[in-house]
């Protein structure tokens, strides 16, 4: 999207909702609007019924373990006959992350939700089906999030007993 | 797993008036699931009532494999996810982090990348043709089928030296220069190709049986079918004209005159038509590529992206230092996300890649067309026959590796 198209969408929304954007950046062409987590909904709503942005792309998440809040939850859309595409983020903090569901907005983000709520462990409220997708249900843990730890050898040395450990420590 | 019905029923229990449920599980060992997908079905007799997908049996994480990996090894990852379109994984890929890093790619790159893409993508609906009609009692249709994508995976082999994990690009071009004699052997199958289409066209197309099970089976509008968020051919049968290779140019697409095949109904058989008519259209691509491919590097000659040339080596100390650093650090990106995306044979394959300025992905997140399109099977199967299921998910081609990841 051109700096100026995305400045005039941007500005269209903060007249609609005002301060709703806490921040907006156009990287490489990709705008991106980070909204309030109480207005993301009806910015949505508003994005496909009054800017056209009808097609939904995919839904995600970045942990950032670091900072506060420690979730970035991310939605693509895009308008289709297909003219702008526009990342809508949010964020969640711990310890019980939670964002609303966009899935009446957009129903295509059912399985993506779904997606992340399994590999993040963020609860979208609203969700009409919330449980795991691809990991087993009885999985315990959130694979993408920064501190599961997805490589090494569990090492037990000759004074510890194994039934002492803390889980973290024998997955390494 | 948690009941996902809404009134959840024993098999065979039949309460006073009622008709008789039966679920039944297809899969996750069927062979019309193409892969390991199982499909929990609720029957009224032959009848489809409710069904629910259940994926994950090949997640194996690649996301978070490819927090651990520099840039260019995360490349081998890519062509693994969706394992019948290796090459435009490996583009889309590498896309993602030129996109990352603002980086041109030479014009002989481009074609070379334009290619391999075109023969995955006939390569793809080849053997989607020969399965589909095999879940449908085509059987000779499946070994014509695979012997025109031999054709294309010993082109792959010539040029990459593998038949189908190809990994054959790099950030900034593509690994190596195409081979003597690889564009002869293009052209014959350029030749070859579309009399061999014709039989496929001629042996199905005003095929009653054909036509008996396709026609008006699992049909989706355009609405519809935006709404469920499907792309790709699925989409383009419903008549929604959008295909990534018009509407986003990348790898120089916009040089090549084609058209964008469209169905109107969206039901089964206009998916059919719709893939046939696009490996006419990828041979079109294929003859264009061939006869314009422009001289010049491969390669891009940013030394902190692309190795040295090999003869570099042994006569200058900075691209030894290069090559050093390249093979044991790799290089840094700037900080920021990027989303990237690319025409696969079942859709818009997306990459979303948030960078923190190491060598690695700080989060590389797939957009898999099989995942989209396979998200709407409850609503396309329920009240249809079980026979069409198997129909119904045959058109649909969905990879189980690009699903699941």
């Amino acid at each position: 999207m051109t700096e100026s198209t995305a400045n005039e969408l941007v500005r269209k929304i903060q007249d609609a909702f005002p301060g709703a954007i806490q921040e907006s950046s156009n990287f490489r062409g990709d705008l991106s609007v980070v909204v309030d987590p109480d207005s993301v909904l009806e910015v949505a709503r508003h994005l496909k019924d009054v800017e056209g942005y009808n097609y939904f792309l995919y839904a995600t998440a970045v942990d950032w373990p670091a900072r506060e809040p420690r979730f970035t939850v991310v939605w693509e859309v895009r308008t289709l006959p297909p003219r702008s595409r526009l990342r809508l983020k949010t964020t969640a903090s711990m310890p019980e992350p939670r964002v609303p569901s966009l899935t009446s907005v957009w129903q295509a983000a059912n399985w993506h939700e779904r997606e992340t709520y399994d590999l993040f462990g963020i609860t979208f409220e609203g969700h009409p089906d919330l449980r795991r997708i691809l990991m087993p249900a009885s999985w315990e843990g959130h694979p993408l999030r920064k501190d599961y730890v997805s490589f090494g050898e569990p090492v037990i040395f000759s004074d510890q007993k194994l039934e002492n450990l803390e889980p973290d420590a024998i997955r390494g | 797993m948690a009941d996902v019905f809404i009134e959840p029923r024993v098999h065979g229990s039949r309460e006073e008036g009622e008709a008789e449920w039966m679920d039944l599980n297809m899969g996750p060992q069927h062979p019309s699931t193409h892969g390991v997908l199982r499909v929990k079905l609720r029957l009224d007799g032959e009848v489809v009532r409710d069904a629910e997908p259940d994926i994950g049996y090949l997640h194996t994480g690649f996301e978070k494999s490819f927090e651990d990996k520099t840039y260019a090894q995360g490349i081998t990852f890519s062509d693994r996810m969706d394992y019948l379109g290796p090459p435009i994984n490996n583009v889309g890929f590498v896309s993602s982090v030129e996109k990352l890093l603002e980086l041109e790619v030479p014009p002989r790159a481009q074609a070379i990348r334009v290619m391999m893409m075109e023969l995955a993508r006939l390569g793809s609906h080849e053997l989607w043709l020969g399965t589909a009609g095999l879940d449908l009692g085509v059987y000779s249709g499946f070994f014509y089928a695979w012997r025109d994508r031999e054709l294309i995976l010993d082109l792959n082999e010539a040029y990459s030296g593998v038949r189908m994990m190809t990994s054959f690009t790099r950030v900034g071009g593509v690994a190596w220069d195409l081979p003597d004699g690889w564009l002869d052997q293009l052209q014959k199958f350029i030749d070859v190709m579309p009399a061999r289409i014709d039989d496929f066209e001629s042996m199905l197309t005003h095929n009653p049986i054909w036509l008996e099970r396709l026609r008006g089976v699992g049909p989706f509008t355009a609405e519809q079918a935006i709404e469920a968020g499907v792309t790709g051919p699925m989409l383009r049968a419903s008549g929604v004209d959008y295909d990534v290779r018009k509407a986003f140019p990348y790898s120089g697409y916009e040089q090549y005159d084609f058209d964008v095949p469209l169905g109107s109904n969206g039901d089964c058989y206009d998916r059919y038509r719709v893939r046939v008519q696009e490996m006419r259209e990828s041979l079109k691509i294929l003859q264009q590529a061939k006869d314009n491919l422009p001289d010049g590097p491969w390669l891009t000659n940013n030394r902190k992206v692309a190795l040295p040339p090999r003869t570099e080596l042994s006569k200058s100390m900075e691209s030894v230092i290069h090559h050093f650093r390249l093979v044991s650090e790799g290089f840094k990106g700037p900080v920021g996300d990027v989303y990237s995306f690319v025409e696969s044979p079942r859709g818009e394959l997306g990459f979303y890649l948030v960078s923190d300025g190491a060598n690695k992905p700080y989060r590389m997140k797939v957009r898999p067309p099989s995942f989209c399109n396979l998200q709407p099977l409850r609503e396309l199967v329920r009240g249809v026959l079980v026979a069409d299921v198997i129909a119904i998910m045959g058109s649909m081609d969905f990879i189980l590796g690009d699903v699941d990841r």
